[in-house]
Protein backbone atom coordinates (compact mmCIF):
# COMPACT_ATOMS: atom_id res chain seq x y z
CA UNK A 1 0.00 0.00 0.00
CA UNK A 2 2.83 2.53 1.15
CA UNK A 3 5.79 1.15 -1.14
CA UNK A 4 6.66 4.39 -3.37
CA UNK A 5 7.96 3.37 -7.11
CA UNK A 6 11.35 5.40 -7.45
CA UNK A 7 10.63 4.63 -11.11
CA UNK A 8 7.75 6.25 -11.15
CA UNK A 9 9.25 8.88 -9.40
CA UNK A 10 12.11 9.09 -11.79
CA UNK A 11 9.70 9.11 -14.89
CA UNK A 12 7.31 11.68 -13.37
CA UNK A 13 10.06 13.88 -12.01
CA UNK A 14 9.57 16.33 -14.88
CA UNK A 15 5.76 17.57 -13.88
CA UNK A 16 6.51 17.11 -10.57
CA UNK A 17 9.24 19.57 -11.08
CA UNK A 18 6.31 21.73 -13.27
CA UNK A 19 4.11 21.48 -10.20
CA UNK A 20 6.33 22.82 -8.07
CA UNK A 21 7.01 25.84 -10.06
CA UNK A 22 3.48 26.56 -10.34
CA UNK A 23 3.18 26.01 -6.73
CA UNK A 24 6.32 28.64 -6.21
CA UNK A 25 4.81 30.78 -8.69
CA UNK A 26 1.42 31.19 -6.96
CA UNK A 27 3.29 31.74 -3.61
CA UNK A 28 5.67 34.37 -4.87
CA UNK A 29 3.13 36.33 -6.59
CA UNK A 30 0.32 36.35 -4.14
CA UNK A 31 3.24 37.53 -1.30
CA UNK A 32 4.38 40.02 -3.19
CA UNK A 33 0.93 41.73 -4.68
CA UNK A 34 -0.44 40.73 -1.62
CA UNK A 35 2.04 42.71 0.40
CA UNK A 36 2.05 45.67 -1.52
CA UNK A 37 -1.64 45.47 -1.58
CA UNK A 38 -1.78 45.43 2.11
CA UNK A 39 0.38 48.25 2.82
CA UNK A 40 -1.60 50.46 0.94
CA UNK A 41 -4.94 49.03 2.71
CA UNK A 42 -3.25 49.30 5.81
CA UNK A 43 -1.99 53.48 5.51
CA UNK A 44 -5.94 53.58 4.28
CA UNK A 45 -7.47 52.44 7.64
CA UNK A 46 -5.13 54.94 9.46
CA UNK A 47 -5.55 57.88 7.11
CA UNK A 48 -7.81 60.50 7.98
CA UNK A 49 -10.18 60.02 5.39
CA UNK A 50 -13.25 58.49 6.87
CA UNK A 51 -14.44 57.24 3.50
CA UNK A 52 -10.87 55.80 2.83
CA UNK A 53 -10.98 54.62 5.92
CA UNK A 54 -14.06 52.73 5.75
CA UNK A 55 -13.37 51.27 2.36
CA UNK A 56 -10.20 49.27 3.53
CA UNK A 57 -12.12 48.18 6.91
CA UNK A 58 -14.75 46.72 4.36
CA UNK A 59 -12.50 44.88 2.35
CA UNK A 60 -10.72 43.53 4.96
CA UNK A 61 -13.46 42.49 7.25
CA UNK A 62 -15.17 40.96 4.01
CA UNK A 63 -11.62 39.16 3.10
CA UNK A 64 -11.41 37.88 6.90
CA UNK A 65 -14.83 36.71 7.09
CA UNK A 66 -14.71 34.24 4.07
CA UNK A 67 -13.11 30.54 3.43
CA UNK A 68 -10.17 30.66 1.58
CA UNK A 69 -12.10 28.06 -0.67
CA UNK A 70 -15.01 30.03 -1.03
CA UNK A 71 -12.80 32.86 -2.47
CA UNK A 72 -11.13 30.38 -4.76
CA UNK A 73 -14.64 29.66 -6.11
CA UNK A 74 -15.39 33.01 -6.37
CA UNK A 75 -12.65 34.44 -8.76
CA UNK A 76 -12.71 31.38 -10.38
CA UNK A 77 -16.52 31.60 -11.42
CA UNK A 78 -16.22 35.93 -12.01
CA UNK A 79 -12.66 36.76 -13.10
CA UNK A 80 -12.41 34.66 -16.56
CA UNK A 81 -16.07 36.38 -17.56
CA UNK A 82 -14.26 40.43 -16.21
CA UNK A 83 -11.34 39.13 -18.45
CA UNK A 84 -12.98 38.34 -21.32
CA UNK A 85 -15.01 41.24 -21.23
CA UNK A 86 -12.12 43.31 -21.27
CA UNK A 87 -9.77 41.52 -23.57
CA UNK A 88 -11.56 39.11 -25.35
CA UNK A 89 -9.50 36.93 -24.65
CA UNK A 90 -9.44 33.51 -26.98
CA UNK A 91 -11.76 30.50 -25.24
CA UNK A 92 -8.20 28.18 -25.22
CA UNK A 93 -6.05 30.52 -22.75
CA UNK A 94 -5.69 28.60 -19.49
CA UNK A 95 -7.20 31.66 -17.15
CA UNK A 96 -7.33 29.55 -14.05
CA UNK A 97 -3.85 30.17 -13.07
CA UNK A 98 -4.23 33.85 -13.36
CA UNK A 99 -7.88 33.63 -11.16
CA UNK A 100 -5.77 32.21 -8.65
CA UNK A 101 -2.81 34.51 -8.42
CA UNK A 102 -5.68 37.40 -8.08
CA UNK A 103 -7.81 35.66 -5.30
CA UNK A 104 -4.35 34.60 -3.41
CA UNK A 105 -3.45 38.27 -3.55
CA UNK A 106 -6.35 39.65 -2.75
CA UNK A 107 -7.35 37.55 0.15
CA UNK A 108 -3.69 37.50 1.34
CA UNK A 109 -3.63 41.45 1.47
CA UNK A 110 -6.46 41.24 4.04
CA UNK A 111 -4.24 39.73 6.44
CA UNK A 112 -1.30 41.08 5.83
CA UNK A 113 -2.63 44.63 5.96
CA UNK A 114 -3.66 43.64 9.56
CA UNK A 115 -0.49 42.86 10.30
CA UNK A 116 0.89 45.85 8.66
CA UNK A 117 -1.32 48.06 10.46
CA UNK A 118 -0.59 46.58 13.73
CA UNK A 119 3.25 47.52 13.03
CA UNK A 120 2.69 50.74 12.20
CA UNK A 121 0.22 50.94 15.50
CA UNK A 122 3.21 49.60 17.63
CA UNK A 123 5.61 52.63 16.56
CA UNK A 124 5.22 55.51 18.93
CA UNK A 125 2.61 58.23 18.23
CA UNK A 126 5.49 61.00 19.00
CA UNK A 127 7.47 59.08 15.23
CA UNK A 128 4.45 60.68 12.89
CA UNK A 129 4.02 63.97 15.23
CA UNK A 130 7.75 64.58 14.08
CA UNK A 131 7.63 63.62 10.94
CA UNK A 132 5.00 65.92 10.19
CA UNK A 133 5.68 68.39 12.15
CA UNK A 134 8.73 68.82 9.92
CA UNK A 135 6.64 69.27 7.34
CA UNK A 136 6.14 65.87 5.33
CA UNK A 137 3.40 64.92 3.65
CA UNK A 138 1.53 61.98 5.77
CA UNK A 139 2.26 59.35 2.51
CA UNK A 140 5.39 61.08 2.94
CA UNK A 141 6.44 60.23 6.60
CA UNK A 142 4.47 56.59 5.88
CA UNK A 143 7.33 55.66 3.44
CA UNK A 144 10.03 57.31 4.94
CA UNK A 145 9.60 57.23 9.12
CA UNK A 146 6.85 54.57 9.77
CA UNK A 147 6.77 51.97 7.46
CA UNK A 148 10.29 50.87 7.28
CA UNK A 149 10.19 50.66 11.07
CA UNK A 150 7.14 49.24 11.10
CA UNK A 151 8.40 46.73 8.62
CA UNK A 152 11.35 45.79 10.50
CA UNK A 153 9.20 44.61 13.83
CA UNK A 154 6.54 42.75 11.40
CA UNK A 155 9.24 41.18 9.35
CA UNK A 156 8.93 37.84 11.22
CA UNK A 157 5.11 38.15 11.04
CA UNK A 158 5.13 38.75 7.75
CA UNK A 159 7.13 35.67 6.86
CA UNK A 160 5.51 33.49 8.89
CA UNK A 161 2.10 34.34 7.09
CA UNK A 162 4.85 33.67 3.64
CA UNK A 163 4.85 30.00 5.17
CA UNK A 164 0.91 29.61 5.62
CA UNK A 165 0.52 31.43 2.41
CA UNK A 166 3.10 28.72 0.78
CA UNK A 167 0.93 25.94 2.43
CA UNK A 168 -2.26 27.15 1.63
CA UNK A 169 -1.85 27.43 -2.40
CA UNK A 170 -2.11 23.49 -2.33
CA UNK A 171 -5.68 24.42 -2.18
CA UNK A 172 -6.25 25.36 -5.68
CA UNK A 173 -6.61 21.66 -6.04
CA UNK A 174 -10.18 22.05 -6.08
CA UNK A 175 -9.94 24.70 -9.07
CA UNK A 176 -7.97 21.40 -10.64
CA UNK A 177 -4.53 23.41 -11.20
CA UNK A 178 -1.60 21.34 -11.45
CA UNK A 179 0.49 22.50 -8.73
CA UNK A 180 2.83 20.19 -6.78
CA UNK A 181 0.01 18.86 -4.16
CA UNK A 182 -2.23 18.32 -7.13
CA UNK A 183 0.32 16.83 -9.74
CA UNK A 184 1.43 14.51 -6.31
CA UNK A 185 -2.29 13.30 -6.10
CA UNK A 186 -2.80 12.77 -9.76
CA UNK A 187 0.13 10.18 -10.20
CA UNK A 188 -0.65 8.77 -7.26
CA UNK A 189 -3.72 7.69 -8.78
CA UNK A 190 -2.86 7.06 -12.14
CA UNK A 191 -0.34 4.44 -10.93
CA UNK A 192 -2.21 2.93 -7.49
CA UNK A 193 -0.60 4.55 -5.01
CA UNK A 194 -2.18 7.62 -3.79
CA UNK A 195 -1.46 7.25 -0.09
CA UNK A 196 2.11 7.18 -0.68
CA UNK A 197 2.34 9.89 -3.24
CA UNK A 198 0.24 12.02 -0.53
CA UNK A 199 2.70 11.20 2.22
CA UNK A 200 5.58 11.89 -0.33
CA UNK A 201 3.70 15.51 -1.32
CA UNK A 202 3.14 16.10 2.76
CA UNK A 203 6.77 15.87 3.52
CA UNK A 204 7.91 18.24 0.67
CA UNK A 205 5.79 20.89 2.05
CA UNK A 206 6.87 19.97 5.77
CA UNK A 207 10.21 20.13 4.81
CA UNK A 208 9.94 23.70 3.29
CA UNK A 209 7.60 25.19 6.02
CA UNK A 210 9.39 23.69 8.92
CA UNK A 211 12.86 24.93 7.17
CA UNK A 212 11.58 28.35 6.40
CA UNK A 213 9.65 28.77 9.84
CA UNK A 214 13.59 27.55 11.58
CA UNK A 215 15.28 30.43 9.62
CA UNK A 216 12.53 32.88 10.52
CA UNK A 217 12.81 32.05 14.21
CA UNK A 218 16.59 32.62 14.24
CA UNK A 219 15.96 35.95 12.35
CA UNK A 220 13.98 36.76 15.15
CA UNK A 221 16.56 35.99 17.44
CA UNK A 222 19.01 37.57 15.86
CA UNK A 223 16.59 40.79 15.21
CA UNK A 224 16.14 41.18 19.05
CA UNK A 225 19.18 41.44 20.32
CA UNK A 226 20.03 44.06 17.70
CA UNK A 227 17.17 46.12 18.74
CA UNK A 228 18.25 45.29 22.52
CA UNK A 229 22.24 46.78 21.76
CA UNK A 230 20.38 50.02 20.47
CA UNK B 1 -29.59 37.92 -10.43
CA UNK B 2 -32.73 36.10 -10.12
CA UNK B 3 -33.28 35.59 -5.84
CA UNK B 4 -36.66 32.57 -6.82
CA UNK B 5 -34.11 30.35 -7.64
CA UNK B 6 -33.25 29.57 -3.91
CA UNK B 7 -36.87 29.03 -3.25
CA UNK B 8 -37.51 26.80 -6.43
CA UNK B 9 -37.36 22.96 -6.57
CA UNK B 10 -34.46 20.93 -6.26
CA UNK B 11 -33.81 18.81 -9.19
CA UNK B 12 -33.83 15.55 -6.43
CA UNK B 13 -34.95 15.00 -3.02
CA UNK B 14 -38.03 16.80 -3.47
CA UNK B 15 -36.90 20.00 -1.39
CA UNK B 16 -36.13 23.71 -2.21
CA UNK B 17 -32.41 24.98 -3.49
CA UNK B 18 -32.39 26.71 -0.11
CA UNK B 19 -32.47 23.54 1.55
CA UNK B 20 -29.41 22.37 0.34
CA UNK B 21 -27.82 24.94 1.56
CA UNK B 22 -29.71 24.89 4.88
CA UNK B 23 -28.15 20.56 5.25
CA UNK B 24 -24.72 22.52 5.07
CA UNK B 25 -24.74 24.91 7.17
CA UNK B 26 -25.81 22.18 10.11
CA UNK B 27 -23.00 20.41 8.70
CA UNK B 28 -20.53 22.67 8.85
CA UNK B 29 -22.02 24.02 12.47
CA UNK B 30 -21.86 19.84 14.01
CA UNK B 31 -18.48 19.57 12.10
CA UNK B 32 -17.08 23.01 13.76
CA UNK B 33 -18.54 22.30 17.28
CA UNK B 34 -16.95 18.62 17.24
CA UNK B 35 -13.94 19.63 15.52
CA UNK B 36 -13.74 22.60 18.51
CA UNK B 37 -13.76 19.75 21.16
CA UNK B 38 -11.35 17.76 19.85
CA UNK B 39 -8.77 20.87 19.36
CA UNK B 40 -9.34 22.01 22.55
CA UNK B 41 -8.71 18.66 24.54
CA UNK B 42 -5.63 18.32 22.12
CA UNK B 43 -4.31 22.07 22.59
CA UNK B 44 -4.53 21.81 26.07
CA UNK B 45 -3.19 19.20 26.77
CA UNK B 46 -0.21 19.81 24.64
CA UNK B 47 0.55 23.26 25.12
CA UNK B 48 0.37 22.45 28.98
CA UNK B 49 2.66 19.28 28.33
CA UNK B 50 4.92 22.13 26.83
CA UNK B 51 5.02 23.74 30.15
CA UNK B 52 5.88 21.24 32.56
CA UNK B 53 9.14 20.51 34.37
CA UNK B 54 9.59 16.72 32.48
CA UNK B 55 11.68 17.54 29.20
CA UNK B 56 10.01 14.37 27.25
CA UNK B 57 6.59 15.63 27.70
CA UNK B 58 7.80 19.35 26.21
CA UNK B 59 9.49 17.41 23.28
CA UNK B 60 6.18 15.68 22.63
CA UNK B 61 3.91 18.80 22.56
CA UNK B 62 6.86 20.27 20.50
CA UNK B 63 6.76 17.51 17.92
CA UNK B 64 2.82 17.58 17.87
CA UNK B 65 3.07 21.24 16.92
CA UNK B 66 5.82 20.93 14.34
CA UNK B 67 4.28 18.27 12.56
CA UNK B 68 0.66 19.35 12.86
CA UNK B 69 1.41 23.22 11.43
CA UNK B 70 4.30 22.52 8.66
CA UNK B 71 1.79 20.19 6.83
CA UNK B 72 -0.82 21.94 4.41
CA UNK B 73 -4.44 21.46 5.65
CA UNK B 74 -5.75 19.96 2.38
CA UNK B 75 -2.62 17.63 2.71
CA UNK B 76 -3.79 16.46 6.40
CA UNK B 77 -6.95 15.47 5.11
CA UNK B 78 -6.16 13.86 2.10
CA UNK B 79 -3.67 11.95 4.69
CA UNK B 80 -6.93 11.49 7.07
CA UNK B 81 -8.79 10.34 4.36
CA UNK B 82 -5.78 8.26 2.95
CA UNK B 83 -3.51 6.92 4.94
CA UNK B 84 -5.05 6.57 8.70
CA UNK B 85 -7.07 3.81 7.94
CA UNK B 86 -4.58 1.77 6.59
CA UNK B 87 -2.64 2.45 9.61
CA UNK B 88 -5.70 1.87 11.73
CA UNK B 89 -4.79 -1.40 14.30
CA UNK B 90 -7.35 -4.88 14.17
CA UNK B 91 -10.63 -4.20 11.73
CA UNK B 92 -11.08 -0.28 12.98
CA UNK B 93 -10.14 0.72 9.37
CA UNK B 94 -12.19 -1.53 7.21
CA UNK B 95 -15.16 -1.00 9.56
CA UNK B 96 -14.30 2.76 9.28
CA UNK B 97 -14.33 2.11 5.39
CA UNK B 98 -17.49 0.02 5.38
CA UNK B 99 -19.98 3.15 7.25
CA UNK B 100 -22.06 5.62 5.35
CA UNK B 101 -19.49 7.36 3.35
CA UNK B 102 -21.21 10.63 4.84
CA UNK B 103 -20.75 9.19 8.33
CA UNK B 104 -16.67 8.30 7.51
CA UNK B 105 -16.23 11.35 5.93
CA UNK B 106 -17.43 13.26 9.45
CA UNK B 107 -15.31 11.34 11.57
CA UNK B 108 -12.32 12.12 9.46
CA UNK B 109 -12.53 15.14 9.13
CA UNK B 110 -13.41 15.97 12.80
CA UNK B 111 -10.28 14.02 13.52
CA UNK B 112 -8.19 16.34 10.52
CA UNK B 113 -9.46 20.01 11.07
CA UNK B 114 -9.78 19.02 15.46
CA UNK B 115 -5.91 18.14 15.44
CA UNK B 116 -5.04 20.72 12.98
CA UNK B 117 -6.60 23.44 14.91
CA UNK B 118 -5.22 21.96 18.16
CA UNK B 119 -1.62 22.84 16.83
CA UNK B 120 -2.76 25.91 16.44
CA UNK B 121 -3.98 26.22 20.09
CA UNK B 122 -1.32 24.22 21.65
CA UNK B 123 1.12 27.56 21.41
CA UNK B 124 -1.65 29.91 22.71
CA UNK B 125 -1.88 27.88 25.73
CA UNK B 126 1.53 27.34 26.42
CA UNK B 127 2.43 31.05 25.79
CA UNK B 128 -0.93 32.13 27.97
CA UNK B 129 0.98 29.91 30.73
CA UNK B 130 4.21 31.25 30.16
CA UNK B 131 2.30 35.05 30.52
CA UNK B 132 1.68 34.19 33.66
CA UNK B 133 3.88 35.23 36.69
CA UNK B 134 5.81 32.72 37.80
CA UNK B 135 5.20 33.09 41.13
CA UNK B 136 1.99 32.06 40.56
CA UNK B 137 3.19 28.42 39.89
CA UNK B 138 5.77 28.77 42.98
CA UNK B 139 2.83 30.25 45.09
CA UNK B 140 0.80 27.45 44.41
CA UNK B 141 3.45 24.51 45.01
CA UNK B 142 4.51 26.40 48.43
CA UNK B 143 0.81 25.82 49.33
CA UNK B 144 0.88 22.18 48.75
CA UNK B 145 -0.57 21.67 45.88
CA UNK B 146 0.28 18.93 43.51
CA UNK B 147 1.41 20.08 40.16
CA UNK B 148 -1.87 19.24 38.76
CA UNK B 149 -3.72 20.60 41.11
CA UNK B 150 -1.53 24.37 40.17
CA UNK B 151 -2.43 23.75 36.76
CA UNK B 152 -5.84 23.03 37.51
CA UNK B 153 -7.16 25.37 40.40
CA UNK B 154 -4.26 28.08 39.62
CA UNK B 155 -2.39 28.30 36.63
CA UNK B 156 -5.03 26.99 33.73
CA UNK B 157 -8.19 29.33 34.98
CA UNK B 158 -5.65 32.59 34.26
CA UNK B 159 -3.85 31.43 31.13
CA UNK B 160 -7.53 30.80 29.33
CA UNK B 161 -8.48 34.29 30.13
CA UNK B 162 -5.50 35.75 28.96
CA UNK B 163 -5.92 33.87 25.56
CA UNK B 164 -9.49 34.01 24.81
CA UNK B 165 -9.20 36.59 21.93
CA UNK B 166 -6.44 34.79 20.06
CA UNK B 167 -8.57 31.55 21.04
CA UNK B 168 -11.27 32.76 19.54
CA UNK B 169 -10.08 34.12 16.35
CA UNK B 170 -8.63 30.69 15.96
CA UNK B 171 -11.97 29.31 16.47
CA UNK B 172 -13.18 31.76 13.72
CA UNK B 173 -10.22 30.30 11.11
CA UNK B 174 -11.94 27.02 12.27
CA UNK B 175 -14.95 27.02 10.66
CA UNK B 176 -13.65 28.93 7.39
CA UNK B 177 -11.00 25.85 7.29
CA UNK B 178 -13.87 23.68 8.02
CA UNK B 179 -14.54 24.51 3.99
CA UNK B 180 -11.50 21.91 3.00
CA UNK B 181 -13.17 19.07 4.28
CA UNK B 182 -15.41 19.45 1.09
CA UNK B 183 -12.07 18.14 -0.92
CA UNK B 184 -12.57 14.83 0.66
CA UNK B 185 -16.45 14.91 -0.18
CA UNK B 186 -17.68 16.28 3.30
CA UNK B 187 -21.31 17.73 1.83
CA UNK B 188 -20.60 20.98 4.03
CA UNK B 189 -21.58 24.43 3.45
CA UNK B 190 -18.97 25.08 0.67
CA UNK B 191 -19.70 22.12 -1.21
CA UNK B 192 -23.42 23.45 -1.56
CA UNK B 193 -22.03 25.55 -3.48
CA UNK B 194 -20.50 23.46 -6.13
CA UNK B 195 -23.88 21.60 -5.85
CA UNK B 196 -25.84 24.67 -5.98
CA UNK B 197 -23.30 25.75 -9.42
CA UNK B 198 -24.31 22.52 -11.20
CA UNK B 199 -27.76 21.70 -10.92
CA UNK B 200 -29.48 25.33 -10.89
CA UNK B 201 -27.31 27.09 -12.89
CA UNK B 202 -27.39 30.47 -10.90
CA UNK B 203 -24.00 30.84 -10.04
CA UNK B 204 -23.84 34.42 -8.72
CA UNK B 205 -27.18 33.74 -6.31
CA UNK B 206 -26.17 30.27 -4.84
CA UNK B 207 -22.45 31.74 -4.30
CA UNK B 208 -23.87 34.92 -2.89
CA UNK B 209 -26.18 33.19 -0.60
CA UNK B 210 -23.09 30.42 1.16
CA UNK B 211 -20.92 33.50 1.16
CA UNK B 212 -23.22 35.67 3.40
CA UNK B 213 -23.99 32.43 5.41
CA UNK B 214 -20.48 31.73 6.20
CA UNK B 215 -20.45 35.62 6.92
CA UNK B 216 -23.07 35.97 9.53
CA UNK B 217 -21.81 32.60 11.02
CA UNK B 218 -18.42 34.51 11.34
CA UNK B 219 -19.62 37.43 13.00
CA UNK B 220 -22.49 35.01 15.44
CA UNK B 221 -19.51 33.37 16.47
CA UNK B 222 -17.12 36.52 17.41
CA UNK B 223 -20.24 38.58 19.24
CA UNK B 224 -20.94 35.51 21.22
CA UNK B 225 -17.03 35.28 22.41
CA UNK B 226 -17.06 38.88 22.97
CA UNK B 227 -20.10 38.80 25.48
CA UNK B 228 -18.18 35.25 26.72
CA UNK B 229 -14.91 37.10 27.28
CA UNK B 230 -16.47 40.01 28.89
CA UNK B 231 -18.16 37.63 31.45
CA UNK B 232 -15.07 36.01 31.79
CA UNK B 233 -12.79 39.04 32.68
CA UNK B 234 -10.78 38.47 35.89
CA UNK B 235 -11.75 41.63 37.79
CA UNK B 236 -8.79 44.28 38.27
CA UNK B 237 -6.78 42.77 34.62
CA UNK B 238 -5.80 44.92 32.69
CA UNK B 239 -8.99 45.71 30.12
CA UNK B 240 -11.28 45.33 32.67
CA UNK B 241 -11.21 48.78 33.89
CA UNK B 242 -13.95 49.63 31.93
CA UNK B 243 -16.56 48.85 34.24
CA UNK B 244 -15.17 49.96 37.36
Amino acid sequence: MFELSLDILAQTRGILFNGMIITLKITSVAVLLGMLLGTLLAAARISPLTPLRWAAAVYITCFRSIPLVMVLLWFYLVVPQLLNSFFNLSPLTDIRLFSAMTAFTMFEAAYYAEIIRAGLQSISRGQAQAALALGMTLPQALRLVLLPQAFRVMAPLLLTQGIILFQDTSLVYILSISDFFRTSVTIGKTNGFEPAMVLFAASFYFVISFIASRLVNIMKRKFDIQQSKV
Amino acid sequence: MNWGILVSDAPFGGVKYYQWLLDGLAVTLELSLCSWVVAFLAGSLFGIARTVPSAPLRALGALYVVIFRNIPLIAQFFIWYLVVPELLPGNLGKDLKAMDPEKQFFILSVACLGLFTGGRLCEQVRSGIQALSSGQRAAGLALGLTLPQCYRYVLLPNAYRIIMSPMTSEMLNMIKNSAVASTIGLLELSAAANRLLEYSAHPYESFTAITITYALLNFAVMFLMRYLERRLRVPGALGGERHV
